[in-house]
């Protein structure tokens, strides 16, 4: 990590000697000694807006207080975090970005987990002295995914800032000026008129409920309590690994056997295994790829799960839609399967049917929606799809005890998966469970490797070959688009060659989508380490089964030979595949 | 090929085709003078003025035209825009009411000429009516302050203005679009 050496720089902070490399920022400095100096605009992982003052130190000399996020320390310095004047000022700052929000914690998603409230009532704010002028802008939620009330942001611009640096989208900026200034897309546009691509990373960063993912609770709640309905739910594979935060479990504890109790004990008839999904898209995606290798088809082929990503491809890349895998997600095959052959095994109507999705990610909530996943009759194949929070919150609001559960087993016939499904919910795990079936395809036997920790891309991107049998396979993982960005470009330019990409539009993966819970105290969002633990989660599940490929699967076998036939046959197109096509507005790339 | 994709996948060329046309050739020109240096970014401003002195307003089709042919996000082109006082992201009327509301026309009631203009057009201070005719704007002092209060319509001066004496201004100006109209279609 450390490239250089940098110079030393020694100052007091409190009163204690701190010694920190030069570049360092006051903030920094104080972490080191145990003193978390409180912020709102300040993001690790952004770029430095220095807006917002709630940083604020003392400097000895300095005529002024100065923002502790944005300052690098100098030698000699001398440092107060606290005295009852800066804890004054810190507290009018934050009384001053509330005397125009709106008085309704009782009433709001964030309550409870808010940064603003958090900071407000550490801070002591405990009257509102200043009772300005409030905002009045609508609520604009013309997305599907992703809504935002311009009504409680601050405008500490950590939206903008993921946004355009994270993902490389750039659909935010501020718009105007003073008192009516306001985050939207260009032109304040509508969220489903911009180059937006659903992703939820913005509602992920935002300290407060300015962004939340659009909520299907209430339609899942009123499918359960409806006696003609058969409802099924399915999980994905990185809810297991992060479900437990919202319930006090430390990051990185897998809970698969109490969440499947928790959503039995919710009503659902039917607790499916996303993963199934992920082991059925690896076969179709493998044998795609092999007949591309074979016919000189576009490559590279690039994967296809994350819609985020898909949308991407489809507003910032069309030209590179041919390299897409036409695969549908794992998500949607499930669902398709559950209205197709659970619904001719079982007898059931498909309409009687209401399939919910359980998924780390608001651009799920999008791709259900999309008209290529809609049966025949125009109902979606995936009725509703709740985010790891909202499932946590549904599950809170039944009043289930979710610590005490014991253990459940996900349902046949959609219920069996092996360890490569799993590790869909991580960056890379696409890549190494198709590693897997190529191997096994190549080489006519068992893998003698099953694990490729090499394109497991934890910092964002990876390139690298594989060796696979004869061939040696280049491959590149990327996460987060502005890293993709980085290898669609090399494509574009024809700078390189590549026979497989991955790409997964949230940071780590799954485990880091757009849905996830907020993080624990001793966290933040985008946190490398919080990813890792996730990572871990499922790394652990894929290391503990017997059943690691997903040409493994005794539930594939059943479904092909009883069902679709062989991958890649005409029944398996028309069920599991899908196309693209270009979208407006065109994003710059 | 691949089945399943759309026969042609490449927008471009259509994106570029509508952004040059709204732009107009002399406007496209300058960005791509402004492409081949070094900050090709830096010219955002510049760029923008040059549309909204052709166009007299920047629309946001204009601001989408100029983000893709400089390949600059549209978020920040249009936050840009909404941000600087003197570009205009509304179309102005074809008569432009500047209101003095400087000191001497205060002291004589321009304020209520204010309420009366607002009242009678329908919009605020910086806005144009819905049918084109007439953007309202403020001044600071016009420099005929023994004729206060003054309000500036296009290049008329009208002094000494009462609240009562507003309508039948607007309304001689909107006869006078409708004559020239009348006029044009007639020849
Ligand atoms: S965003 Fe936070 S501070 Fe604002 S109303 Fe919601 S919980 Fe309260
Ligand atoms: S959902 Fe993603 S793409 Fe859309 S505004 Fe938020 S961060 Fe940007
Ligand atoms: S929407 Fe949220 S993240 Fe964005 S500027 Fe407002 S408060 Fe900050
Ligand atoms: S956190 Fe330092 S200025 Fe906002
Ligand atoms: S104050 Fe109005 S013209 Fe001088």
């Amino acid at each position: 990590m450390i490239a250089k050496r940098r110079k030393k720089i020694t100052l007091t902070i409190d009163g204690n000697q701190v010694t920190v490399p030069e570049g360092t920022t006051i903030m920094q400095a104080a972490e080191q000694i145990g003193i978390r100096i409180p912020r709102l605009c300040y993001h690790p992982d952004l770029s430095l807006a220095g807006s917002c003052r709630v940083c604020i130190v003392e400097v000895k000399d300095m005529g002024h207080y100065m923002a502790s996020c944005s300052s690098p320390v100098w030698e000699g310095m001398e440092v107060r975090t606290n005295s009852p004047e800066i804890r004054e000022a810190r507290r009018d700052i934050v009384e001053l970005l509330l005397d125009n929000h709106p008085m309704d914690c009782q009433t709001c998603e964030r309550d409870g987990n808010c940064e603003l409230q958090n900071l407000a009532y550490s801070l002591g704010v405990r009257e509102r002295l200043y009772e300005g002028k409030r905002k009045e802008f609508p609520i604009e939620d013309s997305s599907v995914s992703v809504v935002r009330n311009p009504n409680k942001c601050i405008l500490c611009g950590r939206c903008v800032r993921v946004c355009a640096e994270i993902q490389g989208v750039y659909n935010l900026s501020q718009h105007g000026r003073g008192f009516y200034t306001v985050v939207a897309p260009a032109h304040k546009a509508n969220m489903d008129d911009s180059v937006c691509i659903q992703c939820g990373q913005c509602i992920n960063v935002c300290p407060t409920a300015a962004f939340l993912e659009k909520s299907s609770t209430e339609a899942v709640w009123k499918a359960l309590a409806d006696p003609n309905l058969h409802v099924v739910v399915q999980t994905a594979p990185s809810i297991r690994a992060a479900i437990g935060e919202g319930f006090g479990y430390p990051p990185g504890t897998p809970c698969t056997g109490k969440m499947i109790t928790a959503l039995r004990l919710l009503g659902f008839e039917k607790v499916f295994d996303t993963d199934l999904g992920a082991d059925l898209t690896i076969v179709e995606e493998a044998h795609e790829f092999l007949t591309r290798l074979q016919t000189g088809g576009p490559l590279p082929m690039i994967t296809s799960c994350s819609p985020g990503w898909i949308s991407f491809l489809e507003k910032f890349y069309p030209e590179l839609i041919p390299h897409a895998s036409t695969c549908k997600s794992p998500m949607s095959m499930l669902s398709t399967l559950a209205k197709t052959y659970y619904a001719d095994r079982m007898n059931i109507p498909p309409e009687n049917i209401f399939m919910v999705a359980v998924m780390p990610c608001v651009a799920k909530k999008y791709e259900a929606q999309r008209p290529e996943h809609l049966m025949p009759d125009g109902r979606p194949y995936t009725d509703a799809v709740l985010t790891t929070r909202e499932l946590i919150w549904m599950i809170k609001c039944y009043g289930i005890d979710f610590t005490r559960l014991p253990d459940g087993q996900f349902d046949a016939p959609l219920g069996i998966a092996s360890g490569a499904g799993d590790i869909f919910g991580t960056t890379g795990g696409v890549m190494e469970a198709t590693l897997r079936a190529a191997s096994r395809i190549l080489t006519g036997k068992k893998p003698d490797r099953l694990e490729f920790t090499e394109v497991r891309a934890v910092e964002g991107l990876r390139d690298t070959y594989v060796a696979i049998g004869e061939r040696n396979v280049h491959v590149a993982v990327a996460n987060g688009l502005n890293n993709a960005k980085q290898v669609l470009n090399k494509v574009v330019s024809g700078e390189e060659h590549y026979d497989i990409i991955e790409v997964m539009a949230c940071p780590g993966g799954c485990i880091g989508g757009g849905g996830q819970p907020y993080p624990s105290e001793n966290y933040h969002v985008l946190d490398p380490q919080l990813l890792r633990k996730r990572a871990a989660a499922l790394y652990t599940i894929d290391g503990s089964k017997e059943l690691r490929e997903s040409y493994e699967n005794p539930a594939l076998e059943e479904l092909y030979e009883t069902y679709l036939g062989s991958p890649g046959s005409v029944k398996a197109h028309q069920l599991l595949h899908t196309q693209y096509r270009p979208r407006l507005p065109r994003g710059i790339r | 090929m691949n089945p399943h994709c759309a026969s042609s996948t490449n927008n471009w060329p259509e994106v570029k085709a509508v952004a040059e046309r709204l732009l107009g050739d002399d406007v496209v020109q300058f960005i791509e003078e402004c492409r081949k240096t070094s900050e090709p970014n830096s010219y955002l401003i510049a760029v923008l003025h040059k549309v909204q002195s052709k166009f007299g307003y920047l629309g946001a089709s204009h601001l989408d035209a100029v983000a893709q042919l400089m390949q600059i996000p549209a978020a920040k082109v249009s936050g840009v825009a909404s941000f600087y006082h003197y570009f205009r992201l509304q179309p102005r009327g074809k008569f432009i009411i500047n209101l003095c509301l400087g000191t001497a026309c205060y002291v004589k009631g321009a304020d209520r000429l204010a309420e009366k203009l607002k009242e009678e057009l329908g919009i605020d201070f910086g806005e144009t009516t819905s049918d084109g005719m007439f953007t309202l704007e403020g001044a600071r002092c016009l420099g005929a302050c023994s004729l206060a209060p003054v309000m500036l319509i296009n290049d008329d001066m009208h002094g000494t203005v009462t609240p009562d004496q507003i309508p039948i201004i607007l309304d001689r100006y909107l006869k006078k679009a409708k004559q020239e109209t009348a006029s044009k279609s007639a020849s």
